[in-house]
């Protein structure tokens, strides 16, 4: 009954110590969507989106209960392999964070070390991310100069094509433009849809409008608790939660 | 905490904006309907000179709204606050329209002696005022029961204007000028069964901005 879900979360609870940072979580998310997370600072969305590919396994003391499904197959069971579930649930960071090496081996550094070593098959990879993350026009002459000498909004682009290049299933951004400038901010925008196309893409924003713009759900977060979940244009329209309400029209506290 | 306070001011002051045009269409309304009463052609003149301050009030609120929305994103129920006083705004537009064609009616029928005493148009003429009236308060409110009770009214006024209509096609004749004055009358039943329709229409603006469901009130 979870197959047609992508992502499938039950009963999630989080505690970082004696700390209860997620209550109950319940939410489903289908293939080739966007989902917005959004929220006041400190309200659990960050923390629920690293529960999504175990990001959070790497802080000491947190504790999870519940079950985070991708695809039907629980992320927290035993039979889990972290490495695969990162390569299928891939994450982009609020500050572009580019290895330094050149263009083309920041790309072809994933495929490597899941094993491809064929020149030919890795050119292509290369191409087809860049491509995809609308970079290639701009870098293909210097694939071999370094990722630093990008731009900011070039960098995170890059990040998102190196995702790419391992051919996962589920996007993770966590504020992926909050660094960028407003032009790099669209284009990763624009980027993003195009990539639902084929992805599916979770995002967590602290810009409204840029929720409102990019994504099809919405889930509205407070003092980890989930709020509400509804397609975005109810939710920025006429939400059912006057906490909502009250958070998206700035009259809050 | 409100924080957007300054945003929200600029809200209430498209509020009173809206409110301060609905006031001046209620006495444009009443001055027309007055005009044909009483023959008086220089209170129909100041009805229609009126109309470009109408039309100069729905492009300030008009202007006001896209600044908000370019300016400031509006979300929920401030963005239906919005679409709702650009809504209102065309509509109270609309309705000082028939104030002035009713006026233009009063100069054309230039003086002459009524076939008949006008008996169902002033009816007509105080629910329509009446309407409008609710409607506004409706909207200072956010009354949503006030707005939904102007469906009933309007069944009135549609009611007395079926009324005015058989009366009048009763009334014709093969007297031209007589016909002509008649037809005349007719229409201003006809304006005024309009400005019913487009109270209902800011009933239903109310309802939206207050509830985000829409509802028809003129069926």
């Amino acid at each position: 009954m979870t197959e047609r879900h992508k992502i499938n979360v039950s009963k999630l609870n989080l505690f970082y110590g004696d700390n209860h940072a997620l209550h109950d979580i319940e939410m489903t998310i289908e293939s080739n969507t966007i989902a917005a997370l959004i929220g006041p600072s400190g309200c659990g969305k960050s923390t629920f989106l690293r529960t999504l590919n175990r990001m959070n396994d790497l802080i000491d003391g947190v504790r999870i209960t519940g079950s985070v499904a991708v695809d039907g197959q629980n992320v927290y069971g035993p039979e889990t392999d972290i490495v695969s579930l990162r390569k299928r649930v891939g994450m982009v960071f609020q500050r572009p964070n580019p290895f330094p090496m050149s263009i083309y081996d920041n790309i072809a550094y994933g495929p490597r070390i899941h094993g491809t070593k064929k020149k030919a098959v890795l050119d292509e990879i290369v191409e087809r991310s860049l491509r995809q993350a609308a970079l290639w026009d701009e870098v293909k002459d210097r694939l071999n100069k370094s990722a630093l000498g990008l731009s900011g909004g070039q960098q995170q682009r890059l990040c998102i094509a190196r995702l790419l290049a391992v051919e996962p299933d589920v996007l993770l951004m966590d504020e992926p433009t909050s660094a960028l400038d407003p032009i790099s901010t669209l284009k990763v925008e624009e980027l993003t849809q195009t990539l639902k196309e084929r992805y599916t893409i979770i995002i967590v924003t602290h810009n409204m409008q840029q929720a409102a713009r990019i994504s099809d759900v919405t889930s509205f977060f407070l003092n980890g608790y989930l709020v509400e979940t509804d397609k975005t244009d109810k939710i920025f329209t006429n939400p059912n939660d006057q906490r909502t309400e009250d958070y998206i029209t700035g009259r809050f506290g | 905490m409100d924080t957007r306070s300054g945003f929200h001011h600029s809200l209430d002051g498209l509020r009173s904006e809206l409110l301060a045009m609905g006031r001046n269409v209620e006495q444009l309304i009443h001055e027309a309907v007055e005009s044909l009463a009483r023959a008086d052609e220089k209170l129909a003149k100041a009805v229609i000179d009126s109309d470009d301050e109408v039309d100069g009030a729905m492009s300030r609120i008009d202007e006001l709204c896209l600044r908000l929305i370019a300016l400031q994103q509006p979300m929920a129920s401030d963005l239906r606050v919005i679409g709702t006083a650009l809504k209102i705004a065309t509509d109270l537009e609309r309705i000082a329209d028939h104030a002035v064609d009713i006026a233009k009616i009063t100069i054309r029928l230039n003086g002459e002696e009524l076939v008949k005493p006008l008996e169902i148009i002033p009816q007509m003429a105080e629910q329509a005022k009446d309407m409008l009236r609710e409607s506004l308060l409706s909207y200072t409110e956010r009354n949503v029961h006030r707005a939904a009770a102007l469906a009933d009214k309007d069944d009135g006024v549609d009611k007395m204007y079926s009324t005015v209509m058989t009366e009048i096609i009763g009334l014709m004749g093969t007297d031209i000028a007589k016909n002509r004055q008649l037809t005349h009358l007719m229409l201003v039943a006809s304006h005024l069964e309009r400005v019913g329709d487009h109270t209902t229409n800011i009933g239903e603006a109310v309802i939206y901005m207050v509830t985000g469901k829409r509802k028809d009130l003129n069926v």
